[in-house]
């Protein structure tokens, strides 16, 4: 049955203390056999379930979840969405996000929270100015909203930022006006809602073991459930798929490491926009609670440990007390890490490979979340097509043989 | 944060060193006959076990000397550092703590020192 969310069933289910909201997802045994499984039970996977049975009328689906849903780095990320990359393929792939973004909320029924309330990314040197002047023009030339803020506008906008009195003074930025941030756990539940509304079997505390192949053609795959036969399987398992496609026999060219971040005790709102920094290493945008969400950065060797280095959050906190002056006294809550999983050009993988039927989703690196739904949908055209969509050509495996990297270490923020 | 015993200077704290990702890599024979793709997978992949994995570290801000080492990448455990001219030791000599291929420890990340 479709679930509906409105006022009036807000205020129906108020009135019985709200114990009657009825289970937005089932929880199926699994069946023997999928047409598609889907390894990876985050916003990304969810997503690409519901996209191939909305929009490629695909029926016999299934997602597995080692853990739950959105637990990963859906749930770790700080959840900024913006699309001012430099390059077209990545602009294009990103602003498809965006788009669909900007829509999710109707489209799922499910409030998303998207909120466009700016994104910065501040110079702090001359070569940053050059480097974000340019990207900004590359932006504009694909469409995409992007400004040069001076010094005094930046200001403006963010009185509590010390700009001057600081070893890399602020010098300008660039600001997207249409970015901001979401609910990141509202993306994966809705998407999970409403692929099990279309039949997509969801199956949480089933870990993937191994993908079996045969002749160069999938078979399926080996998980704490039993083994699932599959026509096909998408692995999105960001900072695990490069264990998973090990186990397939294939190499792939990611490194994982723990990406941190932390969140302050709540305060009344005092910024209202979002500011990231990639030389001196901070970003911070405020929760709609008023906990202050700041972005740490990866550790410099690969661990699967979901935790990272002390050293890291110093850097980060640093930076922030600089940036930020009144920030000095406050407490952080929680810290965590997830990993993620790094490409050498820190653009992603969305793309077949040797083996008939498998596909990956992966090398999002230290930025995914702001792809979720674009990243979904292009990713289930290309399961259900079995050729990518012209938005994710690029984003092939070959490229590391051809040599046409996306080169996004710029744009993408986090320094790795 | 992480201590490294130095093979030449000792443990020390891990501020001191840098990364150098994975150890024992090759550069293939043959470079007129290998094909890109050959060339790009020495380019570009490296071994991303979760577990046990060969690994460079060199002491920047000490003797500035190159190492090898094995670390559990489940648990950022360091299990033995060694002599860039040493021979590489067995990984059967060490335990992997992973029961299935991305499943977490039983000791929580980071916390193997605790349990000792």
């Amino acid at each position: 049955m479709k679930k509906k969310y409105s006022i009036f069933s807000l205020a129906k289910n108020a009135l019985s203390g709200h114990k009657e909201w009825p289970k937005m997802w089932g929880s199926p045994e699994p069946r023997e056999f999928y047409d598609v499984i889907i390894i990876g039970g985050g916003g990304h996977g969810l997503g690409t379930a519901y996209y191939l049975a909305k929009e490629h009328g695909l029926k016999n689906i299934a997602v597995i979840e080692k853990g739950w849903l959105g637990g990963g780095n859906t749930g770790r990320n700080t959840t900024i969405i913006r699309s001012n990359y430099l390059w077209d393929d990545s602009a294009h792939l990103y602003e498809h996000s965006l788009k669909l973004w900007e829509n999710l909320s109707s489209e799922l029924n499910y409030n998303v929270m998207f909120s466009q309330r700016g994104v910065m990314n501040l110079a702090h040197n001359e070569h940053d100015i050059k480097e974000i002047k340019r990207r900004v023009s590359a932006n504009n030339l694909n469409g995409i909203d992007s400004f040069w803020l001076s010094k005094e506008e930046i200001q403006k906008k963010v009185p509590i930022m010390n700009t001057d009195n600081l070893r890399y003074p602020v010098l300008g930025a660039s600001y997207q006006p249409r970015g901001g941030v979401a609910r990141h756990d509202a993306i994966a539940w809705g998407f999970a809602m409403r692929a099990d509304e279309m039949g997509v079997d969801i199956i949480q505390n089933c870990e993937a073991h191994q993908i079996r192949t045969k002749n160069g053609t999938i078979e399926g795959v080996e998980t704490s459930k039993g083994f699932l036969r599959a026509n096909k399987i998408g692995v999105v398992a960001s900072g695990h798929t490069g264990v998973l496609a090990e186990s397939a026999g294939i190499r792939l060219p990611l490194q994982s490491k723990p990406l941190q971040a932390l969140v302050s005790e709540p305060i009344k709102p005092i910024i209202d926009t979002v500011v990231m920094s990639s030389a001196v290493h901070a970003y911070v945008s405020q929760s709609d609670k008023g906990e202050l969400v700041i972005g740490a950065g990866t550790d410099s060797y690969n661990s699967f440990t979901q935790r990272g280095g002390f050293n890291i959050i110093e850097d980060t906190i640093r930076a922030m007390v600089e940036l930020y002056p009144v920030f000095g006294k406050m407490k952080m809550l929680r810290q965590w890490g997830g990993i993620v999983d790094i490409c050498p050009d820190a653009s992603p993988i969305i793309s077949k490979c040797d083996i008939e039927g498998l596909f990956f989703n992966c090398g999002w690196g230290t930025g995914g979340f702001k792809a979720t739904p674009g990243s979904a949908n292009v990713f289930a055209h290309t399961i259900a097509k079995n050729e990518p969509h012209q938005i994710n050509s690029a984003f092939n495996l070959d490229r590391f043989a051809s040599g046409r990297l996306v080169d996004e270490h710029g744009a993408a923020a986090v320094a790795h | 944060m992480l201590i490294i015993n130095c093979p030449y200077c000792g443990p020390r704290d891990q501020s001191e060193f840098s990364n150098g990702g994975e150890a024992h890599v090759k550069r293939p024979d043959g470079s007129k006959e290998i094909g890109d793709r050959e060339w790009g997978e020495y380019v570009f992949i490296r071994a991303n076990p979760k577990g046990l994995f060969y690994e460079r570290w060199v002491h920047t801000h000490g003797c500035r000397k190159w190492f090898n080492c094995v670390r559990d990448t489940s648990t950022d455990e360091i299990l033995v550092t060694y002599k860039l001219d040493e021979k590489k030791p067995n990984l059967n000599n060490f335990k992997s703590v992973v029961k299935t291929p991305s499943g977490e420890p039983e000791v929580g990340s980071g916390n193997f020192t605790v349990e000792k």
